[in-house]
């Protein structure tokens, strides 16, 4: 929502093209998820986890309502960003806004991949999310490495805000809390904690959700999500890509 | 003066006194072993000197710098690195990513370079697998592993946590072999062993600890040849 209204104000009041809007609005958005990171989720480095999530949906809340004290809560409408263009790919329609929005995930989460799987970084924040104590002593800061993560999680969330704006047109403070929770579905569905598990959740969530939209009613659309969650963490809670973990002693 | 002091210690576990008062040093080149009983106080020493706890009196001086209090991130670039207890290998990683981890304090390419041919020159086993998960290592080569990663930050002082544990006593006798051998390399070395058998065997110097506190200490041969400390920790 955050990153939305920012590429809302750097496309309508800044005048920029989308690519350069997006980059601002990511780099402002994930200077904001480290300033949260500080002041947050710093103090409950030891807390259990059921507190930092409780911490999550009430930073999410006070992000949201205290917003709409400066943008209002009157939905906004996105500039048209991409011309409308269509393009039929062997009977499918595709519109230049579709292609813009998976040309975009599509290097994101190769970036992202990269950083992941490659750098230094990277592996710093695996290791640290793995054993953060053995981390620290392979002189790793822990904290350093959180205070990145919520930094790169908050620019790919900002990039998120901003593509929903440019497909829907419309963008307004509580415009994440559904995508939030699907994301989180689909992370779920995929196997927490792994990348092409994340994708692949949320493809199948969105086809699922088209189907029964299409097939029975849209009425119906967000309860096949939370079903497919009920369901996923009833039969196999560690995801479709998830190993059972045998650790060796 | 010595490489590591440590002045007189004390470290809580919330409300519980685990070490009351330790002083121990260990001088340059030297292998020195900790031992006593479970719960006696070892590890709690090893990873107050390594950052992990912070002690709430006393002082500890790594070459002249006191290192009490200091996080643990900072303590490996003084040049102190820990084998922890239970290896805590990164399983879900491959072996040389381990080991990229172990010299993550470092920018000197080349010379990483170097150091991981010297790694896997001492455990050719893990330059076979190289691109394994760490986690489907055997207990041994998980050991090895553990090794070869504090070894990769190039450690003045290297702090080894139970080595032997859940070994087979062949591997157990090729562990301390190493540890025996990184020592004549120049890295100097403070061990915490259940096994007081193997570690002195291989140590100069000895501390032995008793409920948080140290009871005996002194040469290694000496105290192996001593009939309280073969009757209390030897197995008679």
């Amino acid at each position: 929502m955050v990153g939305a209204y920012i590429g809302f104000a750097a496309v309508t009041i800044g005048g920029l093209p989308i690519f350069p809007a997006l980059l601002v609005s990511m780099a402002l958005t994930a200077c904001l998820g480290m300033l949260v990171e500080r002041i947050a989720y710093k103090p409950l480095r030891h807390a259990p986890r059921i507190s930092l999530l409780i911490t999550a949906i009430g930073v999410s809340f006070f992000l949201e309502y205290a917003s709409m004290y400066f943008v209002t809560p009157t939905p906004r409408t996105f500039p048209e960003v991409m011309p409308n263009i269509s393009f039929n790919v062997g009977g499918f329609i595709i519109n230049g806004q579709q292609l813009l929005i998976l040309g975009i995930t599509i290097v994101l989460m190769a970036l992202l991949t990269y950083i992941v799987q490659k750098t230094k970084l990277g592996k710093a924040m695996r290791a640290a999310s793995f054993d953060t104590e053995t981390a620290q002593l392979m002189g790793v800061d822990s904290d350093k490495i959180i205070s990145m993560t919520f930094c790169i999680g908050s620019a790919l969330a900002a990039a998120a805000g901003v593509l929903v704006g440019v497909y829907y047109n419309t963008i307004d403070p509580l415009m994440g809390i559904m995508p939030g929770v699907k994301a989180f579905v689909a992370a779920v569905l995929g196997g927490i904690g792994i990348l092409p598990g994340a994708v692949v959740g949320g493809i199948l969530l969105g086809v699922v959700e088209a189907l029964v939209a299409g097939f029975l009613s849209s009425t119906f659309r967000d309860a096949a999500a939370f079903a497919i969650l009920i369901l996923v963490l009833l039969f196999k809670p560690t995801g479709l890509f998830g190993k059972n973990t045998n650790e060796k002693v | 003066m010595a490489m590591l002091e440590v002045k007189d210690i004390n470290v809580y576990y919330g409300a519980i006194h685990a070490i009351k008062g330790i002083s121990l040093a260990v001088e340059e080149g030297e292998i020195v072993t900790l031992i006593g009983a479970n719960g006696a106080g070892k590890s709690t020493t090893l990873r107050t000197i390594s950052g992990l706890l912070k002690p709430k009196t006393g002082a500890i001086n790594f070459l002249g710098n006191n290192i009490a209090g200091m996080p643990a991130h900072k303590i490996v670039r003084e040049g102190i690195s820990q084998v922890p207890e239970g290896r805590r290998i990164f399983a879900e990683m491959t072996v040389q990513e381990n080991l990229e981890l172990g010299a993550f304090t470092r920018n000197d390419t080349a010379e990483i370079q170097n150091d991981f041919k010297m790694v896997f020159k001492r455990f050719p086993r893990l330059e076979e697998r190289k691109f394994q998960l760490a986690g489907t290592l055997s207990g041994g080569e998980q050991q090895m592993l553990a090794m070869g990663r504090a070894l990769m930050s190039r450690p003045k002082l290297l702090l080894l946590d139970e080595p032997s544990m859940g070994l087979a006593p062949l591997l157990i006798k090729e562990i301390f072999n190493i540890i025996a051998d990184i020592n004549k390399t120049g890295t100097t070395v403070l061990l915490v062993e259940q096994n007081a058998n193997m570690a002195l065997s291989i140590a100069n110097r000895a501390y032995v600890l008793e409920t948080g506190r140290i009871t005996i200490s002194g040469d290694a041969k000496e105290l192996a040849a001593s009939e309280d400390i073969r009757k209390a920790y030897l197995g008679g």
